[in-house]
């Protein structure tokens, strides 16, 4: 009764708005005020109009740009993270309280205060408008959630695997190879997961250190104009919207478990 | 802020083993790099004048020191006097009186979404703990306004809240939602609270699962209320990570900045600008000084928040994460 009723004004309050975006991204143009939440006047022409690169907007291109972004972002802060985890969940090593507090106060420092000094940097070495402009901003979020998500789950791993090859002769290193890696396979890949949803939802430094043939997805939707400025195509801003949320939204729903598992590992404890 | 004291004293080691140095060290490098020097270099550019014309000599000088000339630029809207020392009260217009009611924002902003958040937060995860058919079905529903960009969240709710949009009429109203002040704040509020109201309730919901259920069921024997079990069992246990997911969305608010920008108006002086904005138009507009000042004042006031929510309110938030297991207390 009352945990059901709970349950349902849950779901909706998770989905409505999301499901609106989706009918109104297939609602005619004309209709797009509508306001029955039956899908009617099913049309893709706001999916051209999104797509199309007139009017200055590039999203396909933005698209691709996120996709690369988010992608050597999450390789580098797992590459890096990992070996750090590990240290952290495995090794006693004098200055680890030192080291869990850097990463700390790194995951809870404000991206603003890094716009201006690097705009600048990145100005004055011509990286305006390159990859790596993005890229490695994005990492100062990313990597400190991938150390803590690893590290907790690194500290749930059962280690006598790890000690029966040290025991057997592996080195500290063989071991980690071997053994260690395959069983944390699948923490790495929801810690990937976690990873590249955060840059790929990453907004105030991209807007700022991109120009526009590097611009993420979030900064494209940002300021998507449509034909005519004084009409928000808002149709039209639906279908993009639709385009960058699906996959994300598909993936969520897909490993919603080890997501769940992954952000309160990163946001609360081991 | 994180307090080494308590800290239990690391096991003595004769020689410095370089093993961990060399594990931990990239990540650490790359944090200084990309965090570390741009932090520094912000506060020495807040400190250093514009470039321009020096009335005094008619030469184009570089600048130099200027004191903390930026810092009370914004704190007390001190604008430096036309052709000579000292300083006038800055003139309507000037970006500078826009940061009080700024300031006001974002503090308004934090105080009542963290406020919402945590009481709905608190109220999807007790439904979500409750082992109810569809369970899996309305974790994964709660993650979809977590899964979605800031960006295209504010687009969704600009065309929800649009004149004509889905909120007036469902409402039966004719509100200017993203023109009207109040209702501009109350547009960004719901878009918030929307988005991460769920996140707080996973934290919570994790919090809420690390209680023994034996603890309730002996709390029955005795005859403790629905209201006695919560107030003096479930509060006080879950209590640790309630206040971490209170200190992770607090410190989230206070650094505001894609929601009011793209939902309400990226003008420094709408009603829903916050000191995140600030910084960027400042930079914009070609001030690095004086927006690497407000930025530094933004870190400064987030890393006050922190510190005292670590200190005073019992954020634990770094014991947590040393790798040992640490009982409920």
């Amino acid at each position: 009764m009352g945990t059901y009723i709970g349950a349902v004004l849950i779901l909706i309050w998770g989905l409505a708005p999301f499901y609106w975006m989706l009918v109104t991204a297939f609602r005619d143009n004309r209709f797009v005020f509508s306001s029955s939440p039956v899908p009617s006047h099913l049309t893709l022409d706001n999916f051209r109009e999104a797509l199309a690169t007139d009017a200055g907007n590039n999203f396909f291109g933005a698209i691709i740009n996120s996709v690369i972004i988010s992608s050597i972002t999450t390789g580098l802060a797992l590459l890096f993270g990992v070996f750090t985890a590990y240290a952290l969940a495995r090794v006693d090593f004098r200055g680890k309280f030192l080291v869990t507090g850097v990463i700390l106060a790194a995951s809870m420092f404000p991206g603003v205060a890094l716009v201006t000094p690097l705009f600048q940097l990145f100005t004055d070495i011509g990286w305006i408008g390159t990859y790596q402009a993005l890229i490695i901003p994005n990492i100062s979020f990313a990597l400190p959630l991938t150390i803590y998500t690893l590290t907790s789950f690194f500290n749930d791993l059962p280690w006598e695997l790890e000690e029966a090859a040290r025991v057997d002769g592996a080195t500290r290193g063989q071991a980690f190879i071997k053994i260690i890696l395959p069983l944390a396979a699948p923490a790495l890949f929801t810690t990937a997961i976690l990873a590249f949803i955060i840059t790929w939802n990453e907004f105030l430094l991209s807007q700022q250190l991109s120009n526009s043939s590097t611009e993420p997805v979030t900064v494209a939707i940002a300021r998507f104009s449509g034909v005519n400025p004084y009409i928000p195509p808002h149709a039209a801003i639906m279908a993009a919207g639709a385009l960058v949320t699906v996959p994300l939204v598909i993936m969520v729903l897909i490993f919603q478990r080890r997501i769940i598992s992954g952000l309160t590992a990163g946001g609360l404890k081991s | 802020m994180t307090t080494s004291e308590k800290s239990p004293a690391p096991l003595v080691e004769k020689r410095f083993d370089w093993r961990p140095a060399w594990m931990v060290g990239p990540a650490l490098v790359i944090l200084a790099v990309v965090i570390g020097y741009p932090v520094v270099r912000a506060v020495y550019l807040s400190f250093r004048a514009d470039r321009g014309l020096d009335p005094a000599t008619g030469m184009f000088s570089e600048g130099g020191f200027a004191g903390f000339q930026h810092y009370l630029y914004w704190l007390t809207q001190a604008c430096p006097a036309r052709g000579g020392d000292g300083t006038i009260p800055c003139p309507p217009g000037v970006s500078a009186v826009d940061f009080w009611p700024a300031m006001g924002n974002t503090l308004f902003f934090t105080v009542t979404t963290v406020s919402l958040e945590t009481v709905l937060g608190f109220a999807m995860a007790v439904v979500m703990g409750k082992s109810i058919w569809g369970r899996s079905l309305l974790r994964a529903a709660v993650l979809v306004p977590w899964a979605i960009p800031t960006a295209v969240t504010a687009k969704l709710w600009a065309f929800i809240f649009a004149p004509n949009g889905i909120a007036n009429t469902m409402l039966g109203t004719d509100i200017a939602w993203t023109t009207d002040p109040f209702y501009a704040r109350m547009a960004i509020i719901v878009a918030d609270v929307w988005k991460t109201a769920p996140f707080m309730a996973l934290l919570i919901l994790a919090g809420l699962q690390m209680i023994p259920g034996d603890v309730y069921e002996a709390a029955r024997v005795d005859g403790a209320s629905r209201w006695q079990q919560f107030t003096r069992i479930t509060l006080p246990l879950v209590r640790p990570a309630l206040m971490v997911a209170i200190l992770f969305r607090t410190l989230d608010a206070l650094r505001m900045y894609d929601l009011p920008v793209i939902l309400v108006s990226a003008n420094s002086g709408s009603p829903t600008a916050t000191v995140s904005m600030l910084v960027v138009n400042e930079m914009r507009m070609g001030n690095f000084n004086s927006a690497s000042a407000i930025s530094t004042l933004v870190f400064l006031l987030i890393f006050a928040v922190a510190f005292v929510m670590v200190k005073f309110l019992g954020a634990n938030v770094v014991d947590d994460r040393t790798g040992k297991k640490e009982e409920i207390r």
